[in-house]
């Protein structure tokens, strides 16, 4: 935001995906999914502790009612995503591979229920802690991956002084367009979103970065930019140019220290759904219960975006986008870089569930090692500016405390290293295990 | 002539420097000179030197000067045998002390149970595997068939047949390598005279396990009935009691039948696995 | 069928051949043998011009110990007990054995090529490892131990197809095609010329005694030779004198990414810069700098020897550090060195520093605070 908006911003490093993808979806409108028998609602959806549920098996419930309640503060409230009865509260297949606690719905077809909060029609003039409460009784997290609860975002210590507010509009990773079609559709709540956040967190300059592939988009929001005193920053194609350090790095320049959180660099990054969410939650007083997803993927007869409510099965959702003309090798929750691979159709979605994609055996990369050449791809991808090669090499040889030496810690598993690896080497799970490995370590030193 | 004098003055310079350089070094030596301690030196010469870290130490120096301190006991050492460890305490002229010797053991027959799985690509190693979504078998209890308890293992104990991991008791010393390297945490230290286990490592209900897994153990409870205090169960998984000092022989086996046929000694269940990879093989 | 039909007709997947890995999913579709396979390509430019001025004799030659390499590393990995075909697949063998081939001279004995191959495949790069693991690109271990071992069959010298019809306005050159004719008339097994290199490395050395002066390597630096050289119309190894092939090699490979165009670029240029500031202010030490950069093996090396990717370094700055100082090495052995060429020494030193470069030259992370910051 230093430089005139017109000046397409990026970082350094990273890699620029080829055919991304993204053409088989992001003409395609925004559908809103036809309500649904049953719904699994995961209690597990945010980073941090899980709510503690409200209801019990047996009750009927009313749309928008609250569920389960936030269980401390890092935590977030669940609402039901339609009217109708909790049939169980039991375990079914998880988006992380493992069986997860949900709620299960069963509709009554009637979708009946009234927004539980009083809309804050006047948020301009709004005391900031109200707004931020309404955050967190609408159950707001991060809808862009990470799921992290948004009011401990917007929480940041008195000693860290933030003074910009970044929306995440990048949308980097291949194949996704849930963000896109929404920032294209519902420009105005986007940025409504932008500076209802800018309110809460006091600060003079908010922005939304957007890569200049969704130049339509960028447009859309334009319109509304200065109503609201909200900025729109073009940004260069490239991924990883929606991670949270790299989009500080591109807007403002600045650099977020190794191991610390963007509001060590002055700023707060939140995605464009979570803001067109809680545009929602002030103006009318509605919880989060449902999102965009995208259903894509070669093997998808209709790719598609669809406004789906939270805990709706996979499955239904491929229905929606017309089956598929293959049987898919791969079901990837979010994008293929940093999406998790997934082991059944009937994981339901959740609130940080931004695609569903279905790549073909012959599409999907296939981790199939004979040995590091040294061709320093992974080391010009790195966006954080490590030598992935190096520190999966030593995490080969278990020597965790080579690759914790070499700041394995930083890694934020973006996955360009192994995107751009010619032996297919599985770069980025040695990392992970690496960190898992440092974690458990630190955690019994102490 | 002058040939002569070159290779004289050379053969006399060489010796010059070789001395000189000697001298250099006797003077380092005694300068950084590490004060050894003899009776630890010599308890490092009586033992194994296989620094597999059973004994509770970083590795067998570290364990001999605690011996040489008196803080251990030469039967700490899980790899010597009993000769050795009585040549090494009549040596150092302290007492042999007692210690229960252990072994590893994979309480899991995933491969007789058909456990359902779906295909895996990425690093072939379980603590890998694991982070992946809790690994590709449905049962998130049992042995991933990797092999990384294999490649830790000191004394090449464990082997990998078709995919589950089996411990040979004759090599097996019980340092506890392999249960810190599980991430599963389906490998137990047992007693070493210990002959039967039962072969389940998930506290799951039997009907949930029954599922995935036709081998589970189903916690019927008949173990427990027909020879009370030989086993315990924990949730739904019966284990045999390792404390009580005296564990299931054939006569507790012989004496009911376990449904899922999980109550096994050492030596069938790596003949079963065996028979099951050859099955696997040849279909 | 995998996938069940619902009523509407529709496929539904059942999940069945779903696979369960770690992201990304995505890769750019490159593979060990596309890489492999893009270096044979833009090889294929050198391989033309070899047989364009050494005649048949260089196709066979250079089929021949590719086709050694490749047998070499089968025979290898069948006793070693790896995947033999799989190994072979991966085409880094022939990439090597092709480069071998390109540094022999046309008149190689039927001998060499196969003792090359051991050399380059065995103790190059197997005894480490395999591909991925040797320090030293084993293209250049060969050439450099045949040179050593067997300096004569390596240092005879044919002169190249238009050489013979050329008549060298200056009298009694090496080069003179009318004193080559003279010699090819008489009765003779072969006729052998120097290199231009080492032309005037003696030349350079004998004129010592002689008056200094701009003369000295008039013979080799003949405005009107630089365009045969940059055809590679001389004598040389059979890959090394286009200059023109290799360009086009050079293109191939920056358009198909497969190597750091810093590379070649600095080596090259801090060539030119070491002997043409040296030819400026000692004109009678060393020939200018256009001839110093048209003949040897400096093209071949920087572009295809000095961008290996396993010898060289893997990060940005390394790799300029790598190639600025394979430069000075080279210069260094060309204007003083006992040996009129020094690409392949002065490569092999810098595979030897690489891990040190890579230490030296490695990234801080981003957003690196050092330690007494913290």
């Amino acid at each position: 935001m230093n430089k005139s908006s017109r000046t397409v911003m990026t970082f350094s490093g990273g890699i620029h995906p080829l055919g991304d993808g993204k053409s088989l979806s992001n003409k395609m409108a925004v559908v809103p999914a036809p309500l649904l028998d049953k719904y699994f609602v995961l209690l597990s959806e945010n980073a941090g502790k899980p709510p503690q549920p409200v209801v019990q098996k047996g009750d009927k419930v009313r749309k928008y009612q609250l569920l389960a309640a936030a269980d401390g503060f890092v935590s977030a409230n669940l609402h039901s995503p339609t009217s109708g009865e909790v049939i169980d509260i039991r375990k079914v297949p998880g988006p992380m591979g493992l069986p997860a606690v949900a709620i299960e719905i069963a509709a009554d077809g009637e979708d009946a229920g009234e927004p539980p909060f009083e809309p804050i029609t006047d948020w301009q003039n709004a005391d900031p802690e109200m707004l931020k409460k309404r955050v967190a009784e609408a159950g707001l997290v991060g809808m862009g991956g990470a799921s992290f609860p948004t009011h401990v975002k917007l929480s940041p210590p008195p000693e860290k002084k933030v003074d910009t507010l970044i929306l995440n509009g990048a949308e980097c990773e291949p194949y996704l367009t849930a963000d896109h079609r929404l920032m294209l559709e519902l420009p105005e709540k986007v940025v409504r979103g932008a500076a209802i956040l800018a309110k809460i967190l006091q600060v003079k300059r908010a922005g939304i970065g957007v890569e200049i592939n969704k130049s339509d988009a960028i447009d859309a929001l334009n319109k509304f930019g200065s109503r609201y005193n909200v900025e729109i920053v073009p940004l260069k194609v490239r991924y990883p140019q929606g991670s949270e350090k790299q989009l500080i790095n591109a807007i403002t320049g600045r650099k977020v220290r190794s191991g610390g959180l963007p509001m060590d660099a002055g700023c707060v990054v939140q995605n464009v759904a979570t803001a067109a969410a809680l545009s929602d939650a002030v103006t009318e007083g509605i919880p989060l219960i449902e999102r965009i997803v995208t259903v894509t993927g070669e093997v998808v007869v209709e790719p598609g975006n669809f406004r789906a409510k939270i805990g709706t099965p996979a499955i239904e959702l491929v229905k929606l986008a017309g089956g598929v003309t293959e049987e898919p090798g791969k079901l990837i929750f979010g994008g293929p870089m940093m999406g998790f691979a997934q082991k059944s159709f009937e994981v339901p979605i959740a609130k940080n569930t931004s695609g569903i994609l279905l790549l073909p055996t012959k599409v999907s990369l296939n981790y199939a090692t004979t040995g590091c050449i040294r061709c320093g791809r992974c080391v010009q991808g790195c966006p954080m500016k490590l030598m992935p090669c190096l520190l999966s090499t030593a995490i080969e040889a278990d020597r965790f405390d080579l690759a914790a030496q070499n700041h394995v810690m930083d890694c934020m598993e973006c996955g360009s290293c192994a995107y751009v690896c010619p032996d297919h080497r599985p770069l980025v799970q040695n990392i992970r295990r690496a960190k898992a490995e440092l974690r458990k370590q630190a955690a019994k030193g102490n | 002539m002058e040939n002569t004098t070159v290779l004289i003055a050379a053969v006399v310079l060489m010796c010059l420097l070789g001395a000189a350089l000697g001298a250099v070094i006797g003077i380092f030596v005694r300068i950084f000179k590490v004060k050894s301690d003899l009776l630890a030196d010599f308890a490092l010469e009586l033992l194994p030197g296989a620094n597999c870290g059973g004994c509770g130490y970083a590795g067998c120096a570290d364990f001999a000067k605690a011996l040489a301190a008196g803080k251990a006991n030469p039967s700490g050492c899980p790899v010597s045998s009993a000769e050795q460890i009585a040549a090494i305490s009549s040596a150092l002229g302290v007492d042999a002390g007692q210690m229960e010797r252990k072994c590893a053991v994979v309480l899991c027959r995933c491969d007789i149970g058909e456990v359902r799985h779906m295909n895996y690509n990425g690093v072939q190693d379980c603590a890998a595997a694991h982070l992946v979504g809790g690994g590709p078998q449905e049962c998130h209890y049992g042995c991933l068939g990797l092999g990384t308890c294999a490649r830790k293992c000191p004394f090449g104990a464990i082997e990998i047949i078709g995919m589950v991991a089996v411990v040979h008791r004759e090599l097996c010393v019980g340092c506890g390598k392999c249960v810190a390297a599980c991430p599963r945490g389906v490998i137990k230290l047992v007693p070493a005279d210990a002959e039967y286990h039962v072969y389940c490592n998930s506290p799951k209900k039997g009907a949930v396990k029954r599922q995935f897994c036709k081998a589970g153990c189903i916690g019927c409870r008949k173990c427990e009935r027909s020879a009370p205090g030989k086993f315990v169960i924990n949730g739904f998984l019966s284990q045999v009691n390792y404390d009580a000092g005296e564990y299931p022989d054939e006569k507790v086996a012989a004496a009911f039948t376990c449904p899922v046929g999980g109550l096994l000694d050492v030596e069938s269940r790596i003949a079963a696995a065996r028979a099951k990879a050859e099955e696997v093989k040849n279909k | 069928m995998d996938s069940e039909k619902n009523k509407s007709g529709m496929l539904l997947p059942t999940g069945e051949k779903l696979v369960l890995s770690s992201s990304p999913h995505l890769s750019t579709g490159a593979s060990l043998r596309k890489i492999m396979g893009g270096v044979l390509l833009a090889l294929l430019p050198a391989v033309a011009a070899a047989v364009c001025f050494f005649g048949f004799r260089a196709l066979l030659v250079i089929i021949y110990t590719t086709a050694s390499c490749v047998i070499a590393e089968a025979l290898w990995c069948y006793f070693a007990g790896k995947p033999v075909l799989k190994t072979i697949s991966d085409c880094s063998a022939a990439v090597t054995g092709l480069l071998l081939a390109l540094c022999l001279p046309v008149s190689v004995p039927w001998y060499v090529p196969p003792i090359g191959a051991i050399l380059a495949i065995w103790l190059g790069k197997q005894v480490y490892g395999g591909l991925g693991n040797n320090p030293f690109n084993p293209a250049l271990v060969a050439r450099v131990g045949l040179l050593i071992a067997l300096p004569a069959a390596m240092t005879a010298w044919t002169p190249s197809r238009g050489m013979l019809q050329y008549d060298y306005p200056l009298q009694n050159t090496f080069f003179s095609g009318e004193n080559l004719r003279k010699i090819g008339s008489e009765p003779a097994d072969a006729i052998t010329c120097a290199t231009p290199l080492g032309v005037a490395k003696t030349s350079g050395k004998v004129l010592e005694r002689g008056d200094a002066g701009k003369m000295h390597f008039a013979e080799v630096e003949y405005p009107d030779l630089l365009l045969r050289y940059f055809l590679g119309d001389r004598a040389g190894c059979l890959g090394e004198t286009s200059v023109l092939a290799l360009l086009l090699g050079f293109v191939i490979l920056v358009a198909l990414n497969l190597i750091n165009w810093r590379v070649p670029v600095i080596f090259v240029g801090t060539v030119a810069l070491i002997t043409g500031a040296m030819h400026a202010i000692f004109p009678g030490v060393t020939p200018n700098l256009a001839f110093h950069i048209l003949n040897g093996g400096l093209l071949l090396g920087a572009v295809f020897m000095a961008t290996d990717m396993v010898t060289s370094p893997i990060t940005g700055w390394g790799c300029v550090v790598f190639a600025a100082g394979c430069g000075i090495i080279t210069s260094v052995i060309r204007i003083w060195g006992n040996y009129p060429e020094g690409v392949s020494f002065a490569i092999l030193f810098m595979n030897a520093l690489v891990p040190l470069i890579d230490r030296w030259c490695g990234k801080r992370p981003f957003g690196y605070v050092p330690e007494r910051h913290k």
